[in-house]
């Protein structure tokens, strides 16, 4: 496969203010190369993270979620990064057994100084998912059937509607 | 059941559901007479016997009242959720299942086919030698043999039709029944209002937490306990106790029943208003109360492996989060890799 039509995956990032926004700000400002695939939301704080948010990144199509904190001890908000730690674990837990694979949800810590740090950890997830594919969770979420069993809908006895949901998250899907 | 055509119609059909719903409705007691002064019973299979056909043979719009229990789990509830929609005028998801999916939708942990491997093939009753599985259609003889398509997602009921009314629940309380019941027959004989399209009826408007009486302090949890592993001392919020308790995360209405006896709330009533994602919700809050923390310059690696220990002490957090909520979650199944070769990959083998 070439350079042009590999896989592009899509990560949706979660920085926090004080840290780590501006270690990717500083990333940036000192043109440090990183790969396209996040796009970043700013939040206050890492324990503003909605477990939420994530899901609904995921369920909308996106391939992979980068959290981002200041590093324990560090946070702005005297400990909600432990906050965030502990929902990020928990997180994971439920994600695997929702078949998500854990590389897909990714917490770093990095300081306002941490620039590089970012960049290389931005650089090693986007390559992580890269090589786990698409997760293209509309489709998971609107699979009625699964092909080959024998389970045809009997004649005249189905109405196969798209979930409303699903159909909603199709066309807001964002391709890379 | 009277023929007096000039009553207002009732139906109550249940889908993909344990029967439970029906049972709560008729411990309504006294007021099951009131029902029956101000109903016709137009269609209720499981106390009189209603066939489909006369069903099929109504009016649409000429059921004024149905309470539809159970999830969405075969092509043939799906129909029936289709045909009751035409036919009544208020369609009421009536009880955990058709709501948000309730215990059947714990089915989307997993697959179609690991399911009917395991009902089929693997489980040691069946006599099968041959491995047959159900057909949506077979031939004999005699001619075709059909049955109606098993889902691979189990949905709920307003993922498949246009859905009135919510009454959550599993099942939903006597008295919670009666209320909305009285709701109705308001509306119906005095022109009182219905509350707007889509409301939850039926249920408080606070968390469970709000009117359990089990004394409450700040939490700090330094890992979960399992029902089986802990006598909870009594009076004691149980959350507390590290016994998992979805009563921060769902909606009052129960009366914290569950709590009271010593046994967590699983969450049946659903979320609070505004919440997308009861699992998420409850996740938040759990991991709040975790006494797992540190200090500044503590090694971030061991931190981690700290926290992980405490969080994996939660046994099966899909099924505890999303126990009734699973068809309504945001991620609504799990993705399994099902190879159809008898190998089993399932999505809550995740130790």
């Amino acid at each position: 496969m070439g350079e042009s039509d590999r896989f592009e995956p899509l990560i949706i990032g979660f920085t926090c203010n004080w840290c780590s926004y501006r270690a990717a700000d500083l990333a940036g400002v000192s043109r440090m190369k990183y790969p396209p695939n996040v796009r970043l939301i700013r939040l206050m704080c890492s324990g503003r993270l909605d477990p939420v948010f994530v899901l609904k990144a995921l369920a909308g199509g996106a391939d992979g979620v980068l959290i981002t904190g200041c590093h324990p001890g560090e946070c702005h908000y005297l400990e909600q990064n432990y906050k965030a730690l502990r929902r990020y674990h928990l997180l994971r837990m439920l994600l695997t057994q929702l078949g998500v694979e854990p590389e897909r949800v990714k917490l770093v810590w990095a300081s306002a100084a941490e620039g590089g740090r970012f960049a290389e950890e931005v650089g090693r997830m986007v390559e992580d998912v890269r090589r786990l594919g698409r997760l293209n969770w509309p489709a998971v979420a609107a699979d009625g059937t699964e092909p080959g069993d024998g389970q045809t809908p009997n004649a005249g006895h189905v109405h196969e509607a798209e979930p409303v949901v699903a159909a909603e998250a199709h066309q807001e899907e964002v391709t890379p | 059941m009277s023929t007096n055509g000039a009553k207002p119609k009732l139906a109550m059909y249940w889908a993909a559901s344990c029967g439970g719903c029906e049972i709560a409705t008729l411990n309504i007691g006294e007021h099951l007479l009131t029902v029956d002064q101000v109903f016709d019973l137009a269609f209720f299979p499981c106390i009189a016997d209603f066939k489909v056909s006369d069903l099929e043979a109504y009016a649409d719009g000429s059921i004024d009242l149905c309470l539809f229990n159970g999830a969405i789990r075969s092509a043939e509830n799906e129909h029936m959720a289709h045909l009751l929609r035409r036919k009544a005028k208020i369609l009421v998801a009536f009880g955990s299942c058709a709501y948000e999916g309730c215990i059947p939708a714990l089915a989307n942990l997993t697959s179609r086919q690991a399911i009917l491997r395991t009902v089929y093939l693997e489980n040691p009753s069946p006599d099968n030698p041959a491995g047959v599985l159900p057909q949506t259609i077979t031939k004999v003889p005699e001619g075709e043999l059909t049955l109606p398509a098993f889902y691979h997602t189990v949905k709920a009921l307003d993922q498949v039709v246009d859905v009135d009314y919510y009454v959550p629940g599993c099942p939903p309380e006597s008295e919670q029944i009666w209320a909305v019941l009285q709701t109705v027959v308001a509306a119906l004989s005095e022109g009182a209002p219905l509350p707007p399209k889509g409301s939850i009826v039926g249920a408080g408007q606070a968390a469970v937490c709000d009117e359990c009486p089990l004394a409450r302090h700040e939490k700090r949890i330094p890992r979960f306990y399992r029902p089986y592993e802990i006598v909870p001392k009594p009076g004691l919020c149980l959350l507390e106790q590290g016994l998992v308790c979805l009563g921060p995360a769902t909606l009052s209405g129960c009366g914290a029943l569950c709590p009271q006896v010593g046994m967590g709330c699983r969450g049946c009533y659903g979320p609070l208003p505004g919440v997308v994602d009861q699992g998420a919700r409850m996740l938040t809050a759990l991991a709040s109360v975790i006494d797992v923390s540190g200090k500044p310059g503590d090694d971030e690696e061991a931190l981690a492996r700290r926290v992980e220990e405490a969080v994996s002490t939660l046994v099966d957090p899909a099924g505890t989060f999303y126990y009734f909520s699973m068809a309504h979650s945001l991620l609504r199944r799990a993705r399994v890799q099902d190879d159809g070769q008898g190998e089993r990959h399932d999505a809550t083998d995740h130790h």
